[in-house]
């Protein structure tokens, strides 16, 4: 058995190991081009991913000298990061948006920045998620300026750019400081040192955090995504507002994990948290163009998911990451609608959605549960996770962000409710070609379906998540 | 199993619903869903009226983590609202028969997910659960009011769901402050669960916020006529005659019980706001010239006396309350089906185009005749007997506030004496070629008629099964006010022949 190590190493690690892997064929594909590329297999072996990863749920341990811990916390986040990638696949299966011949580079990005949240999944030490970070994030620069022949989408990439550049570097810096006051960058060393003992350490830290609350788009640091989201062809956006998402929570719940009991830390984020869903919801209120409404609702629920990190509790993180999780699915849902409803790739107005109950019944159908469950309406998972973050922040000396929270609650349901109003009540001013095929309409409806089931039964879902923030305690 | 059966047929009909193409048959097959609901409410006829404890309960865990769980149970009170509820179910798909033209299957998928949600409010003794069915019900009644409604469906539609949706998220919150007191979302226990004055007055806000702007009182009542003159008959007969209910149920369920202190705190306030809906929503009603609407706003009055009744913490004022709750759901349900009968034929609702009927279609103005009758407190109607008992208890409490609730009774026959003497005798402007009632329409309109006659002349029955509940309910009221009020405890013993205690 002397090639055990081997094989626990290749088990442990094999949803990273296999993207690994996939990267490197579609790295293949890509240079040996030709004109005329097929895509479908790459759709399916993605679904291989979801489940080597879901195989993969119960691994434990440390690699790469302890800077990489593998634990309940990184593989559910993993798996919820297959899924993910693996609807935003077949989601661009036709990809109307991007030339033919870039199809391969296209995947081979998208597979890129996942592997890099899955290794931001897995990180413990403050290089190595700042590296994973970047891997996710520079594959997405390129990404979002695919878009054929549209100025708009070189904008939202310079600005996307810029906006990540200024981020990482401010983490950067903030990094220094942690490392010249607490001389480690090991989280598992780094805890209880963060206090306010050390200012320099809780301002490096809260530095360091920018990063994330920029992928998070939590206000101020979200000007950037509604501007991508219009920039970006619906696939892209539809990438770019989930799954980035997930590995920004996963890695605010390790690093403010470690600064509890550090109250100033708390407040901060606090106070972001209701700027973040106050701002996002009101902006949101103003918009017409149907993925802005969504880049500004993501803000806002950046918001909603910071409540579970200052309750800072295993039941507030584990609420923070069912919330992510519950994010990822409401958003797809509504994404893959609009990106079915535009075949052509162009951004949807709200006027666009007219009639779809009488020509798009299924999507219709979808894009409601979609949006209702972003409201948080009973009994979708967007309903459970807001009142898993609720309670779990109840009782903290944080009582007024909650009631904040359900208020700003009330504020979104104008914009949210024109989505199912113009797909329900309004009549379609000319007939639109979308893509009616079975497969997508089920696909839709599967989102949905998971949206209503998990909202309904949420139990075992977050049981996963609360074993798996225990399990950053080594409980 | 019944409690859950009750609400699962209706939402599985709703999923068959959804594979039927013929309009014809989604009808009937609506139809049918509402017997065979009336069907498996069958053994709730086992409920023991004397019995004071939760019935038919059921509790399975949910979300054990947080101590969740699905948990059903009712008492008198809910019975009388859940019968309510699946009485409506055939008649509102009867009175939509010819009325609603245009996506039928959407319409009556609607209808059976309103019926379900609202007696899972009815029936949920978990406070999430609550809340879940609570906040549901909202979804298909939008949808009724924006693709059905008139031509302001739009507007109406928004303001309905802004205006409730924006009052019950604070309802989440107080729902959360409770379990973080007690550890426990469910309602018996939280009900015997005693917490200090400071919390009660902010959850008593939080919690009379949502249900105010549900039954709606006064202030809070701005988006009621507007839905309900744009919903479609089916719809205004659901809106007045059970969403309103969950706001005074509400009120019952909750307040009364898990806030006593601060109910009697604030229950001069909640007293002038009734007071204040049944004076407005009356003198209102009386300038309407539009039908729908006008009985729209003499719901605000009559929902006024449901909350007088229920703060003036007397047994005749809750038990008032509880009947007022049935008698509106029965007599507002009659006359909006009333007013689409006959904007059916005239495709208008203002009274002007609707006058001297009574010769032409004398069986509609009979029972047009007998529901205003019913809507002004008549006696030998349903409402006399829940109007009368509010009154004793509202003179019971205060003979001042007894003589403010006074004029509210008369304007109401003020109003409805207008309305029923142009349309029966104002000189004819519509008339000679519309038909009198088909048979259609007696299926629907008889059985309320019948309802009125016999909650009017036979009331008892209906009473026991209100008063075991109401010792639990205000039991913890009563212990509050005996320093301050020690008159009124005297108005709150109720005597129940062989008490017992009945399921936990």
């Amino acid at each position: 058995m002397t090639n055990s190590p081997m094989i626990s190493f290749i088990v442990t690690l094999g949803p990273e190991l296999f993207l690994l892997l996939f990267i490197a064929a579609l790295f293949l594909v890509s240079i040996c081009r030709r004109e005329t590329e097929k895509t479908e297999w790459i759709a399916w072996t993605s679904l291989v991913g979801v489940l080597i990863a879901f195989a993969g749920l119960g691994s434990q341990g440390m690699f790469f000298a302890d800077a990489y811990r593998v634990d309940g916390l990184s593989q559910f986040f993993k798996l919820a990061i297959a899924v993910g990638f693996c609807i935003t696949v077949f989601n661009g299966k036709k990809l109307p948006g991007v030339e033919p011949f870039k199809r391969t580079d296209y995947y081979l990005m998208l597979a890129l920045s996942t592997w890099g949240l899955m290794l931001l999944a897995s990180a413990v030490e403050l290089m190595t998620m700042f590296i994973a970070l970047e891997i996710s994030s520079y594959s997405l620069y390129s990404l979002i300026s695919l878009r054929k022949g549209d100025k708009p989408a070189a904008e939202a990439a310079i600005k996307y750019i810029l906006f990540g550049a200024a981020a990482t570097a401010i983490s950067l810096f903030g990094l220094s400081f942690i490392l010249a006051c607490a001389h480690t960058s090991y989280l598992g060393e780094l805890t209880g040192k963060i206090s306010m003992d050390c200012p320099i350490a809780m301002i490096g830290t809260t530095m360091f955090l920018i990063s994330f609350f920029y992928k998070l788009a939590l206000f101020p640091f979200h000007f950037w995504c509604p501007d991508v989201y219009t920039g970006a062809t619906n696939e892209t956006a539809a990438f770019v507002a989930t799954l980035p998402k997930l590995g920004a929570v996963v890695a605010l719940i390790r690093i403010t994990n470690l600064v509890l009991p550090g109250v100033a830390m708390t407040d901060v984020l606090a106070i972001l948290a209701a700027l973040s869903m106050t701002y996002g919801n009101l902006a949101a209120l103003a918009q017409k163009d149907v993925k802005r409404i969504l880049g500004y609702s993501g803000v806002a629920h950046a918001g909603y998911v910071l409540m579970g990190l200052v309750a800072g509790t295993a039941s507030g993180l584990a609420a923070a990451a069912f919330y992510g999780l519950a994010y990822v699915f409401m958003n797809l849902t509504c994404f893959w609608v609009i990106a079915r409803i535009s075949p052509t790739g162009e951004n949807l107005e709200l006027e666009d959605l007219s009639g779809m109950y009488k020509y798009a019944p299924a999507y219709a159908l979808a894009l409601a549960v979609g949006a209702f469950a972003l409201v948080g309406m009973p009994p979708t998972m967007g309903f459970t996770g807001k009142l898993f973050l609720f309670t779990s922040l109840w009782g903290h000396g944080y009582d007024w962000l909650v009631i904040l929270g359900a208020i700003n609650t009330a504020f979104s349901i104008f914009y949210y409710l024109n989505l199912v109003r113009y797909a329900y009540t309004r009549e379609a001013q000319s007939p639109r070609t979308i893509d009616l095929s079975p497969g997508a309409r089920l696909t839709a409806l599967g989102l949905a379906g998971i949206v209503l089931v998990l909202g309904c039964i949420p139990s075992s879902v977050y049981q996963t998540a609360l074993a798996a923030t225990r399990s950053i305690w080594g409980v | 199993m019944t409690l859950t059966s009750l609400i699962v047929f209706p939402l599985a009909v709703s999923f068959l619903l959804a594979w039927l193409r013929n309009d014809r048959t989604i009808r009937l097959v609506t139809l049918a869903a509402g017997f065979v609901e009336m069907a498996l409410a069958f053994p709730l006829i086992g409920f023991d009226i004397h019995a004071t404890g939760f019935q038919f309960v059921e509790q399975v865990p949910w979300v054990p983590q947080w101590g969740l769980s699905y948990y059903l149970g009712i008492d008198g009170i809910s019975l009388l609202m859940i019968l309510l509820t699946i009485l409506l179910l055939p008649l509102c798909v009867l009175c939509s028969w010819n009325y609603i033209g245009k996506r039928v299957k959407e319409f009556h998928i609607c209808m059976l997910l309103m019926i379900a949600v609202c007696i899972g409010v009815f029936a949920a003794l978990d406070m999430v659960l609550f809340y879940v069915f609570w906040e549901a019900m909202l979804v298909p009644m939008f949808l009724i009011i924006a693709v059905w409604g008139g031509p302001r469906r739009k507007y109406a539609s928004i303001k309905f769901i802004v205006y409730t949706l924006a009052a019950s998220t604070l309802l989440l919150v107080a729902i959360i402050a409770f379990y973080f007191q007690t550890g426990t979302f469910a309602i018996p226990v939280i009900m015997e669960s005693e917490f200090s004055f400071r919390f009660q007055f902010w959850a008593f806000l939080a919690l009379a916020l949502a249900f105010a702007v549900k039954v709606p009182m006064f202030p809070f009542h701005t988006w009621l006529p507007a839905a309900h003159v744009e919903a479609p008959t089916a719809g205004s007969v659901l809106l007045a005659s059970v969403l309103l209910k969950m706001g005074t149920y509400g009120f019952l369920r909750f307040c009364l019980p898990m806030t006593p202190d601060a109910s009697v705190y604030f229950a001069p306030l909640m007293i002038a706001i009734s007071i204040a809906s049944i004076i407005y929503g009356g003198l209102v009603a009386l300038g309407q010239k539009d039908m729908k609407k006008l009985i729209a706003y003499s719901s605000v009055a009559h929902m006024g006396f449901v909350t007088l009744g229920i703060f003036v913490f007397t047994t005749r004022g809750i038990e008032g309350a509880v009947f007022q709750m049935l008698n509106h759901g029965i007599t507002t349900g009659a006359l909006f089906m009333l007013v689409g009968a006959i904007y059916e034929r005239t495709h208008s609702r203002e009274i002007a185009d609707n006058l001297g009927l009574a010769k032409y279609l004398p069986a509609y103005i009979g029972f047009f005749g007998l529901f205003s009758m019913s809507s002004l407190g008549f006696p030998g109607t349903n409402s006399f007997v829940g109007e009368a008992l509010v009154l004793i208890g509202a003179f019971q409490n205060n003979v001042i506030v007894g003589a403010l609730a006074i004029p509210g009774a008369m304007l109401a026959a003020a109003y409805m004496l207008r309305l029923l003497q142009k349309l029966a005798w104002g000189a004819p402007s519509a008339g000679k070629e519309l038909p009198d009632l088909d048979r259609r329409e007696w299926a629907y309109i008889l059985p309320l008629a019948v309802l009125v006659l016999y909650l009017g002349l036979a009331p008892t029955l209906t009473r026991l099964t209100i008063d075991a509940s109401i010792p639990k309910t205000i039991k913890r009221v009563q212990t509050v006010l005996q320093d301050k009020r020690p008159d009124l405890v005297t108005h709150m013993s109720v005597s129940i022949p062989m008490s017992r205690q009945g399921v936990q």
